[in-house]
């Protein structure tokens, strides 16, 4: 899609969303259904004083949580890809773990971890480093044989084969998983932060709610999808810059 | 010079193991060119595998200039049927993979004159995905000449190009081969190929791969070849080879 078919698409989206709203709100006349610019205003006046540090908490968690399951989880799909020998061994351990609901193993992490910010990032990595592994590994196996042939016949080493062929020909799918996992990502941050914490969006929502501050609520739920939707769109570029060749 | 002695190659499959390769000899010498024609299935793709240093599951021998198949001392030039270019890499990055693998000084004059020669230097920033065949060829030859290889391996690297483009590239490629006279292997399966561009023509029997004759031709580096007598008696000549088997 061209860059300002997604612009339009995305501003198509939001005045959809904003009409549903605006149209709820005006059905029910609950409270806990406030208008949306009377959000929009709320955030205007809290962001500053009461938001902005519970934002930076988040984005540093979810994008420290995203870094570490890169920086493990694509070097193992691609040791699994390249040498069928580690995908033997590995491959049925990923596959029977794969479909264990993660976020079950919560308690877990909580008593061998504690309840602070090394459970929360252990929780973020274990839920996305699947997907990351699987991709960086079937996208290695996708590689043409061809393409290893031709680079083995001018004597490549293993650093130029990893540098020349593993490593660009993988990106544009490992980026790609890692933007659908980013939905999940911030999901499992806000779960994680509803507990052992007092600063992260998570916190904000659950607290915003039990004071029956409403607009506060929805200030957050905004703010969060906000945020969840700048990294969307930083992978997307990312992806759009690195892999132009596609 | 190209020494081949009783170059033997066995696969293993599940179930049995299959002789690809039986006993090859033969002695290529520096400079020249071969072409290698046999039916589909019989060896010759094993046999360039074996040459380029792909396949070193072999018995017998095989020495460039005395000494053993190794792609990271030796130059080899390998081209493809599909290219074997890479799509994450411009035309210019592509041609100039060889050299930069090889950590050999970029010489900009000469690769500029094998772009221009093969009219690719106004593509050099494309990617691959944006060429037609007959282009990524070009590119793919770009690369091998650039290189400056002590042997290059072409493993029917026009068959998949349309008549007139093939035409094109085997007089463009002679062409730039007279000027550097790169000991050659081409592999083929078109009599006319084999004809147009082999001093020597090796012919293969089916599977397992054997030499069943090398035969010298008289047609090579003729004028308007295919307009001539001696295209038409050396086609025929060598067809009746290939189908005695």
């Amino acid at each position: 899609m061209l860059l300002k078919e997604k612009w339009q698409g995305a501003l198509y989206s939001l005045v959809v969303v904003l009409i549903l709203w605006q149209a709820v709100a005006w059905l029910l006349k609950l409270p806990i259904v406030p208008f949306p610019w009377a959000v929009c205003i709320n955030i205007a006046e809290i962001f500053a004083s009461k938001m902005e540090i519970h934002v930076l908490y988040s984005t540093g968690r979810v994008l420290a949580g995203i870094a570490i399951a890169m920086l493990l989880g694509i070097p193992l799909g691609f040791l699994m890809g390249y040498y069928e020998k580690v995908d033997k061994i590995l491959s049925p351990l990923v596959y029977f773990t794969y479909p264990v609901p993660k976020l079950a193993l919560l308690p877990i992490v909580m008593l061998l971890f504690g309840l602070g910010e090394t459970s929360k990032l252990i929780m973020i990595v274990i839920i996305i480093i699947f997907q990351i592994i699987i991709t960086a590994r079937d996208a290695v196996k996708d590689i043409p044989p061809e393409i290893f042939r031709s680079l083995k016949s001018l004597g490549a080493n293993k650093l130029q084969v990893f540098s020349e062929i593993i490593l660009p020909a993988s990106l544009a799918e490992v980026l790609t998983s890692i933007r659908l996992a980013l939905g999940t990502a911030v999901s499992v941050l806000f779960f994680t932060e509803t507990y052992g914490t007092e600063y992260g969006m998570g916190y904000f929502i659950m607290d915003a709610w039990l004071r029956v501050n409403y607009l506060d609520m929805y200030a957050g739920i905004v703010v969060l999808s906000f945020m969840g939707f700048c990294l969307f769109i930083a992978i997307d570029i990312a992806e759009k810059y690195l892999c132009s060749w596609r | 010079m190209i020494a081949i002695k009783d170059l033997t190659v066995k696969y293993q499959t599940k179930n049995e193991e299959i002789l690809a390769l039986d006993r090859l000899n033969i002695n290529i010498g520096k400079g020249d060119i071969y072409t290698f024609i046999g039916p589909s299935g019989c060896g010759k793709s094993t046999f360039l595998y074996v040459l380029s240093g792909i396949l070193q599951d072999y018995s017998g021998s095989v020495l460039i200039d005395g000494q053993i198949i190794n792609p990271k001392s030796q130059r080899i030039g390998l081209i493809l049927q599909n290219y074997g270019l890479l799509p994450w890499k411009t035309v210019y990055q592509n041609a100039m993979l060889g050299v930069k693998i090889k950590n050999q000084p970029p010489v900009e004059e000469y690769s500029n004159y094998i772009f221009r020669k093969l009219g690719i230097d106004n593509l050099l920033n494309r990617y691959p995905k944006e060429l037609s065949g007959g282009q990524q060829q070009r590119v793919a030859l770009a690369r091998a000449f650039i290189l400056k290889p002590d042997l290059l391996l072409m493993d029917e690297p026009f068959s998949a190009l349309d008549a007139i483009s093939r035409e094109e590239m085997q007089e463009l490629f002679l062409n730039i081969w007279k000027e550097n006279n790169v000991t050659t292997i081409f592999i083929t399966h078109s009599v006319d190929e084999a004809l147009y561009l082999g001093r020597k023509i090796v012919v293969f029997s089916p599977s397992p791969g054997r030499i069943l004759k090398v035969i010298d031709n008289p047609c090579f580096q003729l004028d308007n070849l295919r307009y001539r007598d001696e295209y038409y008696d050396m086609s025929m000549k060598l067809r009746k080879i290939l189908d005695k088997g």
